[in-house]
């Protein structure tokens, strides 16, 4: 596998992570999230191994590895159960004038090109031309938070934004050192757990996982 | 010889459009029946139809203007005119040089407009539904058509068809995402120009949900034939303007006379696996309410939009 050819598959590994954020952005049911969110992993899993290759920075392999034991397999596997348990997984959600959303994420993905072009003219990596799509993974996820109202969707939003620094960190500069990506994947995991905790209570005091119930915690005057 | 050869393999691609377009038809209708547990009716049904159409008398409204009249003539012509722009068979043919891709679109845009307004000009409240309908459909499709058109445009730095053909099967291979996703914005709009399932359902006569043939309602006899035989045409030349610009190995080259059997033999295996393609869809969907159409051919735009973005971001 040549250099040249490993950059192609790496862009096309690309493509699909957008493709998969813009999926999470419209997709309705929760399940389909889930499935999204965990092809999204496995996309940047294989995007890892292979910009590992191509730089022989072998510590790539162990993050990719890392990406996939937790991104693709345990972080879907307690959203599923998360999801089961709080008896929502038939719940679909409204989401609010899709065309208009898909726009602003092309316009978000314009802008994260004309945000990295210094980078890219500076870097002399292999990736460099990922660096945009990383960024609008990153921005992409935070749409997702801004215009989703369920907590379970928004916390997915949350992982995508996550695996958009993530892409970024590897495709600027060939990954984070191993200490800093372990302590992240541990951090992930743990709110992964209080994500859970919290979704039980927001549920208790409100009877639903609907964020804009959280307004009313306001007392009448 | 350098004069009539073009000619005549353009006139073999005109005879094979006339022709093939029906049994492509036939073979999509017989793979659904196969698909559903129903006897076919073979492939040279769609044939029959339209022969059996010719026999019959035409039965004209009493306020039939002229447009009703030469609609399916002009719908009919501007498809084949189509059909002589697009390299089904070989690039460099006579007719590619009268219209590049942009010019093509329009050519289906027109057949598009006079349909419509022969919905209108009858007066009938199916066919005024039918041209709203259709005319929201085709604002939509339109320029997601377009996006995806130039991003293949980009890649291949021309707007001519051959052009295209050329560069794309005879250049260094590169795996592109930007055709990638061109191609799943090309095959939803085919889709919805085409009226296939998850926009339009091509078997049934129901008024809810009917777009084009609420336009065509009116027709019959030879116009009817004349209608239904550009919509086959449609078909396959969406098909074919599918396979040229996304899988053209195998067209042949300009004056390539020794390779025209290999590209047919290709041509016929590309179509069945576009009819196999076509049925699982249509199988596998749902028709879609009216009013879900613009988040689907928000979704073609959307992926021919970052076709067009991943060309410049990644490439």
């Amino acid at each position: 596998m040549s250099t040249n050819i490993a950059a192609q598959m790496n862009s096309v590994l690309a493509a699909l992570v957008l493709l998969t954020a813009f999926g999470l952005l419209v997709q309705r049911r929760v399940y389909g999230l889930l499935h999204l969110f965990a092809w999204q992993g496995l996309f940047l899993s294989i995007s890892t191994a292979v910009v590992g290759f191509v730089s022989s920075q072998h510590h790539l392999y162990i993050s990719s590895v890392l990406t996939l034991a937790l991104k693709v397999i345990v972080l879907p596997y307690i959203l599923h159960t998360l999801i089961i348990r709080l008896k929502i997984h038939k719940e679909v959600e409204t989401v609010v004038n899709v065309p208009a959303t898909m726009l602003i994420g092309i316009a978000l993905v314009i802008f994260s090109y004309h945000l990295t072009a210094p980078i890219r003219d500076l870097s002399t990596l292999v990736t460099k031309s990922t660096i945009a799509v990383a960024l609008a993974t990153v921005m992409l996820g935070l749409l997702m938070m801004i215009t989703r109202r369920h907590a379970v969707t928004q916390i997915i939003g949350f992982l995508a934004m996550e695996n958009g620094l993530f892409f970024a960190a590897t495709s600027a500069t060939y990954g984070m050192p191993l200490v800093v990506e372990l302590g992240v994947a541990l951090d992930i995991l743990i709110a992964a757990f209080i994500f859970g905790i919290f979704f039980f209570h927001i549920r208790e005091t409100f009877d639903s996982l609907d964020v804009e119930q959280m307004a009313m915690l306001k007392e009448e005057d | 010889m350098n004069i009539i050869y073009p000619a005549a393999v353009e006139v073999l691609q005109f005879l094979i459009l006339l022709f093939a377009a029906p049994v492509f038809v036939g073979w999509v209708r017989m793979l659904k029946c196969w698909f559903q547990g129903r006897t076919s009716a073979g492939l040279l049904q769609p044939h029959r139809d339209i022969m059996k159409l010719f026999y019959k008398d035409v039965v004209l409204a009493e306020n039939a203007s002229w447009i009703f009249r030469f609609t399916p003539y002009l719908v009919f012509g501007a498809t084949a005119v189509a059909g002589g722009v697009i390299p089904i068979l070989s690039v460099g043919l006579p007719l590619s040089a009268t219209a590049d891709i942009i010019a093509l679109v329009a050519l289906f845009t027109i057949s598009r407009f006079f349909t419509a307004l022969a919905g209108l000009d009858i007066g009938t409240a199916f066919g005024g539904m039918g041209s709203s309908r259709e005319k929201t459909i085709a604002s939509l499709a339109e320029p997601a058509m377009l996006m995806a058109i130039f991003t293949v445009s980009l890649v291949s730095q021309s707007t001519s068809l051959s052009q295209m053909v050329n560069v794309i099967a005879h250049g260094e291979f590169v795996l592109r995402p930007s055709l990638a996703f061109a191609l799943l914005a090309f095959v939803l709009i085919t889709l919805a120009e085409t009226g296939r399932i998850p926009v339009d359902n091509p078997a049934t006569h129901l008024e809810l949900t009917m777009i084009h043939e609420a336009m065509i309602l009116e027709y019959s006899g030879r116009h009817l034939a004349l209608i239904e035989w550009a919509g086959m045409m449609k078909l396959f030349l969406f098909t074919a303007l599918g396979i040229a610009s996304f899988f053209p190995w195998g067209i042949a080259a300009a004056g390539d006379i020794a390779f025209l059997p290999v590209t047919t033999v290709l041509l016929l295996f590309k179509l069945i696996l576009a009819g196999i393609g076509l049925v699982l869809i249509e199988t596998g969907l749902a028709k879609m309410r009216l009013f879900r159409l613009t988040e689907f051919l928000g979704s073609a735009f959307l992926f021919a939009t970052l076709g067009l973005l991943s060309y410049f971001i990644l490439e």
